[in-house]
């Protein structure tokens, strides 16, 4: 395989809508653990600031994140929605099981006016076929993904509310 | 099972009693929704950690609230804020966000919430009836209020704990259901030398091994002879919040849903027992601590969750007087301070060398000087777990004797080992 490029293969699942919001897309982040996001994610960048974390150092901003599992920290809300505000969201999340208390993050920040990522639920066993594919989650919960990843960042515009 | 609102729960969601309630009514909602709840309970209080400043979109919540005339519906206690409103130590927090937390703090007050700013409401005069709802927030004080109190809440994060608060009501699941109460998971300390488990110390090394151990699952503690005393089932339950997902447990013989170990196991066989060795206990003592061998000593901490004046009567006993090389960071809330000043007690502490912290503790805002390869003491396992991360400050761990010995010499020593 080395030296050719792979072929693009279409792929897609349809996941369950957790929270409505926009569509989006990105480069998938599939975590490899599951991560507490207070303490765990820094709520100004967006990188994941576990030291003990696998992926720590990579950014969830403008990513379509994979959530294998949640530690539930009672803050995590709030990491969530200084993230939506700070415009460093992730473009989509898709999640192993719903996490009220993190997903909570989204739901206030739609009261507050602001958009939101779309937040859906996949079995983690559907993860591995998305990891370093460009990815995209549409309203209704449809994830395809097109050939091996090749762009680096892509930020969500900051939202102001 | 879908949720279903009452008549009066729908009509407030469509703004009936302002936008500020409609708004939180819907907040309420939409989590019961997530959590599989079939409809909300009425709640007898609430307790708010959601103050705690962690970005600007949080202190924009809370004043939309306010503008939309929102006022608590139930008694709610504040938790620790970003800063010490009392003026006792100096938070190292710049502009903005300064301005911001204090924005924040002053959108809860306006909110009808009680200016109490505490994680230990529930030694600050709230204390909710045996079986009532009620909805808190705060790991340490959630672990109390179910366990020790006998009230029921699950663990609520920021903004669902205010929105309860407003709307009186709170999804019915979780520890509200009485079968979801019952421990499964015993947890045996019976082998322990009596030694130990009369020491300060067991009680947070064993309540950071039986976090870890149980996870999120309701457990029991068996082969504990006799009441340790209210502060150290704070400290039980503050260590096992931190290291594991405990919203509840049980003592069999001590806390009120367990009057016998069979009780709390509702007759039913336990799904594990784990038994604690001395081995595994020493290795939790141990886990405390980051800095193993140091000389160093730059600061200690106390008073996670905040101080008691019964804890207070022991340091001072303790310090005895003496003048102390390091510091010795005292967190604490205004139902204690009030005391202390009206004692004179706060002048003679500040005078050995003791900083009072009050409204906020040293984990959760910059109080601690930055300093490269920094040491903190302390004998609280919630410290020990949260200072590394959120202070830069390697940790050891140990008794209260240990952590006033060492800030009058200014170096590390230990005489109670386990």
């Amino acid at each position: 395989m080395r030296g050719q490029l792979p072929q693009a293969v279409p792929d897609a699942e349809q996941g369950d809508v957790l929270v409505a919001g926009e569509a989006g897309s990105g480069p998938a982040l599939v975590l490899s653990a599951p991560i507490s996001f207070w303490g765990g994610v820094d709520a100004k960048t967006g990188r994941i600031a576990d030291v003990r974390h696998p992926e720590r150092g990579r950014s969830i901003a403008g990513r379509v994140l994979f959530l294998p599992g949640t530690i539930g920290s009672s803050s995590a809300s709030a990491v969530l929605m200084e993230l939506v505000h700070n415009g460093n969201a992730p473009a989509a999340l898709v999640l192993h099981e719903p996490d009220a208390i993190l997903l909570l993050g989204l739901i206030v920040a739609k009261e507050m006016g602001w958009r939101t990522p779309v937040a859906v639920k996949l079995d983690r066993s559907r993860f591995a076929g998305f990891a370093g594919r460009e990815v995209s989650v549409s309203a209704e919960g449809l994830l395809e993904s097109r050939g091996r990843l090749t762009v680096r960042t892509a930020r969500r515009r900051p939202v102001r509310g | 099972m879908s949720l279903t609102l009452t008549a009066e729960e729908q009509a407030v969601a469509a703004g009936q009693s302002g936008q500020g309630a409609a708004m939180a009514m819907r907040i309420v909602a939409e989590s019961a929704k997530l959590l599989g709840a079939p409809r909300l309970l009425p709640i007898a209080s609430a307790h708010i950690d959601g103050a705690l400043y962690h970005g600007d979109s949080g202190t924009l919540f809370a004043e939309r609230l306010v503008e939309g005339g929102a006022q608590v519906a139930v008694r709610s206690t504040l938790n620790v804020g970003a800063l010490d409103l009392m003026g006792c130590s100096r938070v190292r927090l710049d502009e903005p966000a300064r301005g911001m937390a204090r924005r924040m703090m002053e959108a809860y007050r306006k909110l009808g919430c009680e200016q109490s700013w505490t994680c230990a409401p529930y030694q600050a005069g709230h204390r909710p009836a045996f079986g009532t709802d009620v909805a808190w927030g705060e790991s340490n004080a959630v672990v109390f209020c179910n366990s020790v109190l006998g009230a029921r809440t699950n663990r609520y994060g920021d903004f669902l704990d205010i929105a309860c608060a407003i709307a009186g009501r709170a999804p019915d699941y979780g520890l509200h259901l009485q079968e979801n109460r019952r421990a499964t998971l015993v947890f045996d300390v019976s082998a322990l030398p009596a030694a130990f488990l009369a020491s300060e110390i067991a009680w947070p090394v064993l309540g950071s091994l039986y976090g870890r151990e149980v996870g999120n699952a309701v457990g029991v503690v068996a082969g504990v002879t006799g009441h340790p005393g209210e502060d150290a089932l704070k400290a039980f339950g503050a260590a096992a919040a931190s290291s594991g997902a405990v919203g509840l447990f049980h003592i069999a013989g001590v806390t009120p849903e367990a009057p016998t170990l069979d009780e709390a196991l509702r007759g039913e066989r336990p799904e594990a027992v784990i038994r604690v060795t001395g081995e595994m206990a020493a290795r939790a003592q141990a886990s405390l601590s980051t800095a193993a061998a140091s000389d160093r000593l730059d600061a200690v901490a106390i008073g996670s969750p905040h101080l008691s004046l019964a804890e207070f009567d022991t340091l001072e006993r303790l310090i005895a007087g003496r003048r102390l090389a390091a510091p010795i960071y005292a967190c604490t809330g205004r139902h204690a301070l009030a005391e202390l000043d009206r004692a004179g007690r706060r002048k003679t502490l500040e005078a050995s060398g003791v900083t009072i912290v009050a409204d906020t503790c040293v984990v959760v805002t910059p109080i601690l000087p930055e300093k490269a390869g920094a040491v903190l003491m302390t004998n609280s396992g919630k410290f020990a777990h949260y200072a590394p991360g959120n202070t830069g400050y390697a940790v050891l761990y140990g008794s209260l004797r240990d952590c006033v010995e060492s800030a009058v010499l200014g170096r590390p020593i230990f005489t109670e080992l386990a």
